[in-house]
């Protein structure tokens, strides 16, 4: 055990100044998954520790997503359609948009919290480590409950596929899935970018919680009952109309409100790529105007 | 080779005041402006400095987490800022405010993702770990959550999750701060021995019993400037800093008088005795223990900001 034990040990490794081993890009973000998910374990197990609290809260966190999509019901057994979108169509819309955000929300959404990081200056405490501050910020206070409204939004998404009148071949299949990989993506890349502003101005999580979740709400309705402005906003602006609007608008073969040449009901997957390096980019520079500015 | 070079290293705030209303007004502070020194591998420095004086801003930025404004910077060979995830590797930071455990979680657990972030190979992680404890005296405390354990405790669990992985350099932010003297010398104990094995200490103190027993070499930070390197005696010697011995006569009586010994208060039957801080003691104590009839004694140790008052009033008037 002595010979190599940290006291015990020969000197001359650590004495020596030898280079350190570079690292290739794709390592780099296997690394960054790996670590998020080394966090992510921590945090769970740190709140299974408080076994009540986490029953008591994961049905909470249910029963609150499950009355969102009631009300949308009850609205509807009222008055039989919106915007002239009928209920498994809105099923579709409602399962879609809260499948995306849920799924972002419990792989990054708790980048929210950087602010209070910063605030605290607890922020240096991951920046010494060996491991990319982005994927301890995203995993930190993960739990499984979160899992919640993401499930809730698959169950709805197979109760309308199975309501509409529609023959679910393969490649339809195919685009509903590359529907809810890019949503996913495009509210993931929210996340962080909207995070990002609070490295210049503090803790300012409603901001970001108006595009994420706001945008979820926003996306669980036609987009027909929206002003042609705000729609144009979430097409050009922030990218919300591609996580399920306009690849929507394909499959059921409406027409778009805003009259887009049909290339962009198809470009999800592109402007989710967009929107991740646009995210990560952001980071950057907020990482390092924290590292520049201190405080 | 040096492990760790400065070469001018400067670093400035931008500090934002409300001036009346809505007008903020922008001011540049120098935490830290062309400071310049190596480490040489396996030494122990001790950093000193009042508070402000820019010590916490030069670990940060020996870590990577901060960038400096100007000048050269190397750790082990790279420069800190840039190669930050890479070089966190190599370097064990520990600050004594801040707790890099998990609140809720069994020290253990920390210890464990420790093991697997810094990817330390499971044999050496076992060695380092069993040795940690005994010299940490962490049995009893390893399944206990961090949460409930007392802040020497923590600060002995800190110590132990910084150096799992063989840092080469360790850092130390204020270790002792705040801890019982039991606990002083525990972490003391453990630091001389992690030193002696070869690891480069770099550590800021309030404490001047700290340096004492662990580091040859002692770092002035005032201001921002590096305004002594050298040894402690060389520190006290350029300071004139004394000790003081309190001493509790068995009856009231008039002051003390012994060569080199200066009495500075007298209060009843106790007496407080000056004298300089690179002398021994012990002479002292048997000279007054031989004349005067004695209930107690205790020696205190000079206090950095009164060396520091010192060494400046010295330098303005030779």
């Amino acid at each position: 055990m002595a010979e190599s034990s940290l006291i015990a040990s020969p000197p001359a490794e650590r004495l020596s100044v030898e280079p350190l081993p570079a690292e290739s890009p794709v390592a780099r973000l296997r690394w960054a998954v790996v670590s998020w998910r080394l966090a992510a374990a921590m945090w769970m197990r740190a709140a299974m520790s408080y076994r009540a609290n986490f029953l008591l809260t994961s049905v909470g966190s249910l029963l609150a997503t499950f009355l969102d999509f009631l009300v949308l019901v009850l609205m509807l057994r009222h008055t039989g359609r919106l915007g002239g979108w009928t209920l498994p169509e809105i099923g579709l819309l409602y399962g879609t948009s809260s499948f995306a955000l849920g799924v972002a929300d419990v792989l990054v959404g708790s980048v929210e919290g950087l602010g209070q990081r910063i605030a605290s200056g607890t922020l240096d405490v991951l920046l010494i480590r060996p491991a990319p501050a982005l994927s301890m910020v995203c995993a930190e206070r993960f739990t499984l409950r979160r899992l919640g409204r993401p499930l809730q939004g698959l169950l709805v998404l197979g109760w309308s596929m199975g309501a509409l009148p529609i023959a679910w071949t393969w490649p339809k299949l195919l685009l509903l899935a590359a529907l809810l990989v890019s949503g996913t993506v495009i509210f993931g890349a929210i996340f962080v970018a909207g995070a990002t502003v609070q490295f210049w101005w503090g803790e300012s999580r409603e901001f970001q919680n108006a595009f994420t979740y706001g945008g979820a709400t926003l996306l669980s309705h036609p987009p027909g009952i929206y002003g042609k402005q705000l729609l144009a906003g979430v097409t050009f602006g922030v990218p919300l109309a591609f996580v399920n609007w306009l690849p929507l608008l394909y499959l059921l073969g409406r027409p778009d409100p805003l009259g887009l040449p049909p290339a962009f009901e198809l470009a999800s997957p592109l402007v989710a790529a967009l929107s991740v390096l646009g995210a990560a980019l952001a980071w950057r520079a907020g990482l390092r105007a924290y590292r520049g500015t201190g405080s | 080779m040096n492990l760790i070079e400065l070469d001018n290293v400067s670093r400035t705030f931008t500090v934002r005041t409300r001036v009346g209303r809505l007008r903020r007004e922008r001011r540049e502070v120098r935490a830290v402006q062309g400071l310049s020194f190596t480490v040489a591998p396996g030494e122990c420095v001790g950093y000193i400095g009042p508070n402000g004086a820019g010590k916490s801003t030069t670990i940060k930025m020996l870590t990577g987490i901060l960038v400096p404004s100007g000048g050269r910077l190397r750790v082990a060979g790279v420069d800190p800022a840039r190669e930050r995830a890479r070089l966190a590797r190599r370097i064990g930071v520990v600050f004594g405010q801040r707790t890099t455990l998990w609140w809720d979680l069994p020290l253990r657990d920390s210890f464990e993702l420790v093991r697997r972030l810094y990817r330390v190979p499971p044999p050496r992680y076992r060695a380092n770990l069993a040795r940690c404890v005994e010299l940490l005296r962490l049995g009893d405390l390893l399944d206990t959550p961090v949460r409930q354990l007392s802040l020497g405790q923590r600060m002995r669990g800190d110590l132990a999750a910084a150096l799992l992985h063989d840092p080469q350099v360790l850092y130390l932010d204020e270790p002792t701060i705040g801890l019982d003297v039991l606990s002083k010398a525990r972490v003391r104990e453990f630091l001389r021995e992690v030193n002696e094995a070869g690891t480069t200490v770099l550590l800021t103190t309030h404490d001047l019993t700290d340096i004492e027993q662990l580091c040859r070499r002692v770092m002035v930070i005032d201001h921002g400037r590096v305004v002594y390197d050298g040894d402690l005696p060389g520190l006290h010697a350029q300071g004139e800093s004394e000790r003081t011995l309190v001493v509790d006569l068995v009856r009231e009586g008039a002051p003390i008088d012994l060569p080199g010994v200066r009495v500075v208060k007298v209060e009843g039957n106790r007496q407080w005795l000056a004298f300089p801080a690179a002398r021994s003691a012990a002479p002292i104590v048997a000279a007054v223990a031989d004349r005067y009839p004695l209930l107690d004694l205790s020696v205190r140790e000079p206090v950095i900001e009164d060396v520091i008052a010192r060494m400046y009033a010295g330098a303005t008037i030779g």
